[in-house]
């Protein structure tokens, strides 16, 4: 399936991701490749095939409902680019 | 010293004709002297290195050494190291010490290997000729006008020019076992669940495997025997008993059923690719191993399948790099959108883009039916398919890539072109099994690889056939002239 432009500007919204007005059209040109590739997959015939989400079929491991991790802020926090008093700091969100 | 294999450092440690220190600083006088000519380290850590020798050396002289005690590697910039810069090849992560080691960082310290440093990747992983690295790309030490292969190019020539013995690498579409292939060196992919991803910073989630990159499939087995282990720390590791890989090297492989799938040997295929991969098949016949013709039908499928999957699971795991926590933030946001939209448009680069974008409309609503659920039908047709060659086979056989490498900047502007590099490996992740790539010959002066794919854990069996075909030919112990 081939993407437009308006198409590629709001996938890149929902990824969060900023896009220069400048390069849409190549981006847009490429994805719609990668697309016409993937599209040999509907031609698959798949029907009462199960997903298969995992290698071996495991199901996530379940452990007793307890703390296993200790408290590691500072290190943590260490790499952040903005933070005070033991909080991250972003642009203010409310008014 | 350098052009020893693991094995034999391994072993002149423990007669004491070397010590760790000397050993460690022969290397990182080796990088110093010819990486500049090929870029395969982001990051050389003399000093840990020299200290951490100094420790193996001191465990060795109190009698507690085990047989990787003092052997330096090389780190895939993909693990976490603790206070160490650890970069995924990006701008994203340029500014990120990791606060904590990779489970495999950790089970290597323990075992008292030495790190050399942290090795170029493509960014987040993403690329099979390392060319999308923010640190620049790695070049072939075989013929630096040619790409090292990717997504572990730089673990892969380190190795290739002996700046190390060994390294560890990661793959999740063929990232070990294609720049193995283009470098003329021995890399493992592991079985799904083998190695624990705990640190390991992630792509796609349900493909992505760490394993070893080494010069024989012997070093392989004694660095997979360290790197391997149930791991509780990650969801998906397999809590199955970790066997000693070195003790069935040396096995017998008469009567191995070898089987070649007829889909590996079709059009794209290089004519002297081919050519090297019949004439190790007919080394193996010689060993006494038996040829199975078979079918892997859904083969052509794998690579639309994995560019559904791969970039789903990465547009989600790579939503974590926000601009917040860790990594790059932008200057001067104005609003909390803008600081999001700007840190990832300015950090990430073109390909790691275009897969989160990819992914994120492969997940969007609307679409996640006509492509997420259908690729992961197409995944298990996939599965099924090897499932059914291994009820009459016991490996199977066939090419890495389909040719012996490609000229940088060559393939750079044709994602799909350069997607479809890969595939003969991606098959193999999206089952889950375990791959190894080893030298075999070569073709214009550059290296070509022999894959050979196992059963599920069957990790030994694949060391066992790779180990005894070394044993035969000498194309594992070639290196390029440059760096002798």
């Amino acid at each position: 399936m081939a993407l437009d432009k308006d198409d590629v500007t709001k996938i890149a919204h929902l990824a969060r991701l900023q896009v220069d007005e400048n390069d849409v059209p190549a981006i847009t040109e490429r994805l719609s490749s990668i697309l016409g590739m993937i599209e040999q997959l509907q031609a698959a015939p798949t029907d009462n095939i199960e997903p298969m989400a995992h290698p071996t079929d495991a199901m996530q491991r379940l452990r007793k409902d307890v703390a296993t991790e200790s408290n590691h802020r500072e290190e943590y926090q260490a790499v952040a680019p903005a933070t005070e008093d033991g909080l991250y700091l972003v642009p203010k969100v409310i008014d | 010293m350098h052009t020893k294999t693991l094995k034999a450092l391994s072993d002149m440690l423990a007669n004491g004709e070397v010590s760790s220190q000397e050993l460690t600083q022969h290397f990182l006088d080796r990088i110093k002297q010819h990486d500049p000519q090929i870029n395969s380290f982001i990051t050389v850590t003399e000093e840990q290195a020299l200290a951490q020798a100094k420790a193996a050396d001191d465990t060795r002289a109190a009698g507690n050494a085990g047989p990787l005690a003092g052997i330096p590697i090389a780190q895939k910039d993909i693990f976490c190291t603790k206070g160490v810069k650890t970069s995924c090849g990006s701008k994203m992560l340029d500014n990120f010490n990791a606060p904590y080691n990779a489970t495999v960082v950790e089970k290597l310290n323990q075992a008292g290997v030495v790190s050399l440093g942290k090795t170029n990747m493509d960014e987040f992983a993403m690329g099979s000729s390392n060319e999308t690295s923010f640190y620049g790309p790695v070049k072939n030490p075989w013929n630096t006008d040619y790409v090292p292969g990717g997504s572990s190019g730089g673990s892969a020539a380190a190795v290739a020019a002996r700046l190390a013995p060994a390294s560890t690498g990661t793959d999740t579409g063929g990232s070990i076992r294609q720049p193995a292939s283009l470098c003329g060196i021995t890399g493992l992919k592991p079985t799904y669940g083998r190695v624990s991803r705990w640190g390991m910073i992630a792509f796609a989630s349900s493909l992505d495997q760490g394993g070893p990159m080494t010069q024989t499939a012997e070093d392989a087995a004694m660095l997979l025997n360290e790197m391997a282990g149930f791991d509780p720390k990650d969801s998906t590791s397999t809590d199955i008993e970790v066997p000693d890989y070195t003790a069935s090297l040396n096995d017998s492989i008469e009567g191995l059923r070898i089987g070649l799938p007829k889909q590996f040997f079709e059009e794209g295929l290089d004519g002297s690719v081919q050519k090297v991969v019949q004439d190790a098949i007919a080394q193996y016949e010689k060993m006494g191993a038996t040829i199975v013709d078979i079918e892997l039908p859904n083969t052509h499928l794998s690579i639309p399948a994995y560019y559904v999957v791969a970039p789903a699971e990465a547009s989600s795991n790579l939503s974590r790099y926000d601009g917040v926590r860790f990594g790059y933030r932008c200057e001067n946001p104005v609003d909390l959108e803008d600081l999001y939209k700007r840190s990832r448009g300015e950090g990430f680069g073109e390909e790691v883009k275009r897969r989160i974008l990819i992914g994120t409309y492969a997940l969007s609503a609307g679409y996640y039916d006509a492509y997420y659920l259908k690729a992961q039908k197409v995944r298990r047709l996939i599965k099924n398919d090897f499932d059914e060659a291994f009820k009459n086979v016991d490996v199977i056989m066939g090419p890495t890539a389909p040719n012996a490498g490609f000229k940088l900047g060559e393939k750079a502007s044709d994602p799909v072109s350069m997607y479809l590099s890969d595939i003969y490996t991606i098959s193999v992740n999206m089952a889950g099994l375990p791959g190894i790539s080893i030298p075999a010959g070569e073709s214009n002066g550059l290296p070509v690889g022999l894959q050979i794919i196992g059963n599920y854990f069957d990790e030994a069996r694949l060391l066992n056939a790779a180990h005894r075909y070394q044993q035969e030919t000498d194309w594992h112990s070639k290196l390029p002239a440059a760096f002798a």
